[in-house]
């Protein structure tokens, strides 16, 4: 498969399929996902976005390129997915059941 | 221990008198008092019903589905650059007059004029009737007769708002009292980014307000968010704010900074380390050309150098927070049943300049949503429970003060309301 993301961050692609452009799809993936598997992406990914910051400071959001754009939904899927990690020790929210709390607008990037 | 100032009274709610005896939550629990809360507040008070964003050029409209108030109705920008709202129903044969696919749901767009789906009738972005599909079949019909039913709507700092009541008289601004003077000049237009969230919630809409009425809960209930160390530590001290205030039917909690930015970085979780944001908000606020001192004077009305977050309850179900890092929160309630309601929860931020600042507002934003799912849910347990009747004694801490106001307020709309209808009626004139 064609890379995705920028070559700096080639390390990434074997977790591409975090790259997804909303929010209630990026926690969909996430509460249909394991603990290892949210581990595995966390451990990943977290080192590179701490890393980051002047990286990502330089990709204006005018003019973002296509890369770029999946560089920041694949950070944007790290930010849900640091809560079980971090947090719940868990997939979903403790104590949340069925509840759920759907984003119905979100920018376009 | 007390960490801030207190009225000379020793406690807020004796300062603002408003009774420090339990609370019976009634009227979170009974059909009957929902039935009369729709009459008495939700089809006689200001509600705000969106921003002016949402309705960028001539022709732009929205609908807004208000359950509470009976009605469905569409809000839309004229020819002649004006907000206007009318109840969403078609003069004919009562046809509900714009939506799509689903006639419950919301919908939004631009268009020169409203056409019924069922006869064609047609409406111009003003309201008037302007087309009679075979008119001539008609008895007598006169169009201007039937143009679309108006609905009083004002505008507020770019917050659309409209009164059900035709015999309204109180002008939105004069509603909003003096929070929403004091707020007047804070730059809601330059918050253009916007996030907008959305839940069914199982529980009467007054108790969600008073999950986010008070942050008595916090250490509690959101415990887990915290740090292990941070988490003791913030459950020792507990829960106080910087300053409660009461106008009217409206109220006001003032907070101190929390963690943005936190006073030790290993306080807050690797992410907010990492990305220098979380549920308070990034860290490094925009600039909105007014620094937190020059900010107009309802916001951090004490002027304390550790204010953090200001939250209005705009009665009935309309919040504004306003955070130190230049962002604001906007909550409404929005009830379907005495049991039911829906939840919108929206962020308004400075349009981020970069991929970093558009990752530290996704990181507030969802933050957000982890803490409303907490709360929302425990809504639900805690409706349950009230509607078992076991237990009908509830004692409210002056950290709670908000709550007791609220429920007071509807309290007092309701009765009033009954007062009103109770009374004969005027004789008529002869």
């Amino acid at each position: 498969m064609a890379n995705v993301l920028p070559p700096e961050f080639a390390d990434l692609e074997p977790f591409a399929d975090w790259a997804i452009p909303t929010e209630r799809a990026r926690y969909a993936k996430r509460i249909a996902s394991s603990m290892d598997e949210l581990q595995a992406f966390y451990d990943a990914a977290y080192p590179r976005l701490e890393s980051s910051t002047e990286y990502l400071q330089q990709v204006s959001m005018d003019d973002i390129g296509e890369e770029d754009k999946h560089l920041l939904w694949l950070f944007c899927s790290l930010v849900t997915v640091a809560f079980p990690v971090e947090a719940w020790r868990q997939a979903r929210v403790p104590d949340s059941g069925a509840s759920s709390i759907d984003a119905v607008l979100e920018p376009a990037v | 221990m007390a960490h801030f100032t207190k009225p000379d009274e020793g406690s807020w709610t004796e300062h603002f008198k408003i009774g420090t005896e339990p609370i019976s939550y009634e009227d979170s629990v009974s059909p009957e008092f929902y039935e009369l809360e729709r009459d008495a507040i939700f089809r006689r008070t200001w509600l705000n019903v969106g921003r002016v964003e949402q309705l960028p050029r001539k022709g732009s409209y929205f609908t807004k589905e208000l359950d509470a108030a009976r009605t469905s109705i569409v809000v839309v920008r004229g020819n002649d650059g004006e907000v206007r709202a009318f109840h969403n129903v078609c003069r004919h044969r009562g046809n509900k007059l714009v939506w799509n696919d689903y006639p419950r749901e919301e919908t939004s767009g631009f268009c020169r004029q409203f056409t019924c789906k069922y006869h064609a009738w047609r409406y111009s972005l003003e309201g008037e009737l302007t087309f009679v599909q075979q008119e001539g079949e008609f008895f007598d019909l006169d169009k201007s007769d039937y143009g679309l039913v108006g609905v009083r709507a004002e505008v507020w700092e770019g917050f659309i708002f409209v009164n059900l009541d035709p015999e309204n008289t109180t002008p939105l601004r004069e509603y909003l009292g003096e929070f929403g003077k004091g707020i007047e000049g804070y730059p809601f237009d330059k918050l253009t980014q916007v996030h907008k969230y959305r839940a069914e919630i199982g529980s009467n809409w007054k108790l969600f307000i008073d999950a986010f009425a008070e942050f008595y809960h916090a250490p509690i209930l959101h415990g887990g968010q915290y740090e292990p160390e941070e988490r003791a530590k913030i459950q020792k001290y507990g829960y106080q704010a910087l300053a409660y205030d009461v106008d009217g039917p409206h109220s006001l909690v003032s907070s101190w900074g929390g963690i943005a930015p936190p006073q030790e970085p290993k306080m807050v979780k690797p992410i907010e380390r990492a990305l220098r944001s979380g549920l308070f908000g990034p860290w490094d606020a925009p600039d909105i050309g007014l620094t937190t001192e020059q900010l107009p004077p309802a916001i951090n009305p004490t002027r304390d150098p550790r204010w953090g977050m200001d939250s209005f309850v705009f009665f009935p179900n309309f919040m504004l927070l306003i955070w130190r890092p230049n962002w604001v929160l906007t909550y409404h309630y929005w009830p379907t049943s005495y049991n039911t309601h829906i939840f919108e929860g929206t962020a308004y931020f400075v349009p981020p300049k970069n991929a970093f600042e558009r990752l530290q507002q996704e990181l507030a934003v969802v933050s957000f949503k982890e803490y409303g799912l907490q709360d929302g849910n425990t809504l639900e347990a805690t409706q349950t429970m009230l509607e078992s009747g076991t237990v009908t004694d509830f004692p409210l801490c002056d950290q709670e003060i908000l709550l007791r106001h609220l429920h007071n307020t509807a309290g007092q709309y309701v009765r009033d309301f009954q007062q009103r209808q109770a009374k004969p009626a005027a004789p008529s004139r002869s």
